[in-house]
């Protein structure tokens, strides 16, 4: 996956003279001269596009003609997510929060399987951040942004006391564009269909825990942090109607994704643990912490519940894409045990795949 | 992965599993002593693979729900104070005290810290020393090194600020609690493989044979408790007893003897209550005179707090082989991970988490 690195992030530099503002004040949030520097020079200058440029309370976005009433078979139904990012560390193996930001609220759409039309962005600001963080935040943000073709297209910024926030909290809202002929929806998982994932689990939340605990391993393992509205257009073409759900494993982990599916739409679903995939140093950790990676957060990763007869079509566009190489089926809805997981153990055994009550916590011994 | 992958082959699982039905001709109870072992048997599937005849009871070995409730109250009354930097390992945090756990201190503005080592602790009293760092010293012989090592170092560096909660539990005495006890069920032990690579299993050989009966040192892997469990039944259906080591890759006869040394250079054994259980003779460790400065119930005072044990949570019964976690009228229903009544229901190591989170549907109740 490619991400900026901070070597990039820093090539262009900040454009708030930072010899004036090495830190952010509470200025920069009060409304006056400080506040429409940062907005004209920072957030206007890296965003660059016409519906932000306008500075209008909120942007007007122009509905593609596929919304037109002459050409409904586009696409008529648009959806709408949000969602809040308060990560720490900010920058970490893989990614940081202004990339993730984005790619968090793109991948909520595309699991509706959008097209994303536009993002809004809520920065909280803490009072002392350095400047040129928030530079390479809002660089990242809009490096993510561009990549899966998406403009940040209105915003709003607020500066709290040192002491009251953890550097940058940012929520972004999206709304995005759902093709006719596109259905997906958790209530449709039925007995039959296939259970795929684009590739290894618990990436991210390994990632960010590692850094956070200073625990280190041989090779630094790296957040999945990516938009997935490109993987999910190809898997909406290789199945279409027979994409029955989709959803991104966030926090929670696939289990608690799987779970919350199983319950809505009233199915069993029972996972295979050794098809699922799962980087060695990813697992590694895990056991040395004693967590377990179905429950660890993914940032790039998508489940994709299908019908059987699309299944190796839809498995073979995931691996088609970048951010598919290591898809594979790892399991299927059952019509026994509704509403609950079931996973088949390496050894043969069963067990219960339940909800997560509370966080992991790493054990004694 | 290596040495985890060669222990959860499913080909090999399916031989000991073949194995264990060709030898078992009548019913057997086996205990697995450590709540690692419990946790890997439910998560793997190993109890539903095995003939009806063999009952795997679960063991004390889990630091976290043999600690007394009062040794937690007080905990959390040092956790509560403004000098202190309270640290413990992670599946201690959630563990209710009579009117708290450690994460709702830490919600409160108590400064409560996880830390992966108690070396960890040490250095934090070097970094803080105008704090006092307390380290919640829970655990068996496993951990006892770990922490002894603490204070030694704490000792060496002259350091005024650390001190450790100490709860030392010593698995010999339990085992001989449960096999003296006139209502005892266990026909065989599956000694746990960790404390063993520390203390060797000589000691266990007096119990083994004054009791008559089997104990087989075994590890953690799905295919080292199958081959344990198999070892155990053969001994019991040729009648033999005495101590065997399916753990020899990390056991041996004698154990880690600089490790015991530094653990008798700072700890003594002293009579423990064991939640549920009630007072054990000699069964656990307390700091020796040389070192009592590193004694925080003695540096906190907090002698005046006494507190009973729930009197619905069974526990104790539970951790002696008497029952199995579904068994009580408060599981589940009651008693959750989201509001436990007692800790085995949220430790990572407890047998009730283990039921509750891998098995619970699954149980005939």
């Amino acid at each position: 996956m490619t991400t900026n690195t901070p070597d990039l992030l820093t090539a262009l530099s900040c454009p708030i003279p930072i010899s004036d503002y090495p830190t952010v004040l509470m200025a920069h949030g009060g409304g006056g001269s400080l506040s429409q520097m940062l907005i004209e020079r920072m957030f206007l200058q890296a965003f660059d596009n016409p519906t932000l440029e306008l500075m209008h309370d909120g942007a007007v976005i122009n509905l593609p003609p596929a919304m037109s009433e002459e050409n409904q078979g586009e696409g008529t139904r648009l959806a709408f997510s949000t969602d809040s990012f308060v990560v720490n560390p900010l920058f970490f193996p893989g990614g940081d929060i202004g990339s993730l930001a984005v790619h968090g609220t793109v991948n909520d759409l595309a699991m509706c399987g959008a097209r994303p039309l536009g993002l809004s962005a809520g920065l909280i600001l803490e009072e002392g951040l350095p400047m040129d963080d928030l530079w390479r935040v809002v660089q990242s943000m809009q490096g993510a942004a561009q990549k899966a073709g998406v403009s940040i297209v209105t915003g709003d910024t607020k500066v709290v006391d040192r002491g009251k926030g953890d550097g940058v909290f940012i929520n972004t809202t999206g709304i995005g564009l759902i093709p006719a002929g596109v259905h997906v929806s958790p209530l449709r998982a039925q007995p039959g269909d296939l259970v795929l994932i684009n590739g290894d689990i618990a990436d991210h939340g390994i990632a960010i825990m590692s850094m956070r605990e200073g625990l280190e391993f041989e090779t630094a393992i790296e957040s999945d942090s990516a938009s997935l509205n490109d993987l999910v257009e190809g898997v909406l073409a290789a199945g279409g109607e027979h994409v029955h759900v989709l959803r991104d494993p966030t926090r929670g982990g696939v289990a608690s994704a799987l779970n919350e599916i199983a319950q809505k739409a009233g199915v069993g679903v029972q996972l295979v643990e050794k098809q699922i995939p799962i980087q060695e140093q990813v697992r590694g950790a895990c056991e040395i912490l004693g967590f377990d990676p179905l429950y660890v957060a993914n940032e790039g990763k998508c489940i994709a519940i299908v019908a059987p007869e699309a299944a190796d079509e839809v498995l073979a566009a995931m691996r088609a894409h970048p951010l598919g190489e290591n898809a594979a089926i790892i399991g299927e809805v059952v019509a026994e045990h509704p509403r609950r997981v079931f996973m088949r153990s390496r050894i043969g055994g069963l067990r219960v795949v339940d909800m997560l009550s509370g966080e992991q916590l790493p054990r004694i011994c | 992965m290596k040495f985890i992958d060669e222990y959860r082959n499913e080909a090999e699982a399916q031989q000991f599993v073949r194995l264990i039905h060709e030898v078992t001709t009548q019913p057997w109870t086996l205990m697995e002593i450590c709540g690692g072992q419990t946790h890997t048997i439910i998560k793997s599937g190993i109890d539903r693979l095995l003939p009806s005849e063999i009952t795997l009871v679960h063991g004390p070995g889990c630091p976290v729900c043999v600690t007394p409730l009062e040794l937690i109250d007080k905990a959390i009354a040092i956790a509560r104070r403004p000098e202190v930097i309270f640290t413990s390992f992670g599946d201690m945090m959630r563990v209710p005290g009579s009117d708290a756990d450690l994460l709702s201190i830490k919600a409160q503005g108590g400064d409560v810290r996880m830390v992966y080592s108690p070396l960890d602790a040490v250095k934090l009293a070097q970094q803080n020393p105008e704090r006092q760092v307390v380290f919640f010293a829970v655990g068996f012989e496993t951990t006892a090194p770990a922490n002894a090592m603490a204070v030694w170092q704490a000792k060496q560096l002259g350091l005024d600020n650390f001190s450790i909660l100490c709860s030392h539990v010593l698995v010999p005495p339990a085992m001989e609690a449960i096999l003296g006890s006139p209502l005892n069920l266990v026909q065989g032990f599956l000694a746990a493989g960790h404390v063993c690579a520390i203390m060797g299993y000589w000691e266990y050989e007096p119990i083994a044979e004054k009791y008559q009966t089997p104990m087989v040192v075994t590890g953690f892997e799905p295919l080292d408790l199958l081959q344990g469990i198999a070892m155990t039944v053969q001994m019991l259906e040729e009648g033999r007893w005495g101590v065997e080591n399916q753990y020899s890759r990390a056991v041996t006869r004698e154990g880690n003897v600089p490790a015991q040394n530094l653990m008798k250079q700072v700890f003594r054994a002293c009579d423990r209550p064991w939640r549920g259980i009630g007072v054990i003779p000699a069964s656990g460790y307390c700091l020796r005179a040389e070192y009592a400065q590193f004694d925080a119930a003695e540096r906190f005072d907090v002698s005046g707090i006494e507190t009973q044990e729930s009197t619905i949570c069974i526990a104790g019964e539970i951790m002696q082989g008497l029952k199995k976690p579904h068994e009580c009228p408060a599981f589940g229903t009651l008693c959750t991970p989201e509001k436990p009544i007692g800790a085995p229901m949220v430790s990572s190591e407890g047998a009730c988490a283990a039921y509750y989170q891998y098995g619970r549907i699954m149980n005939p109740s």
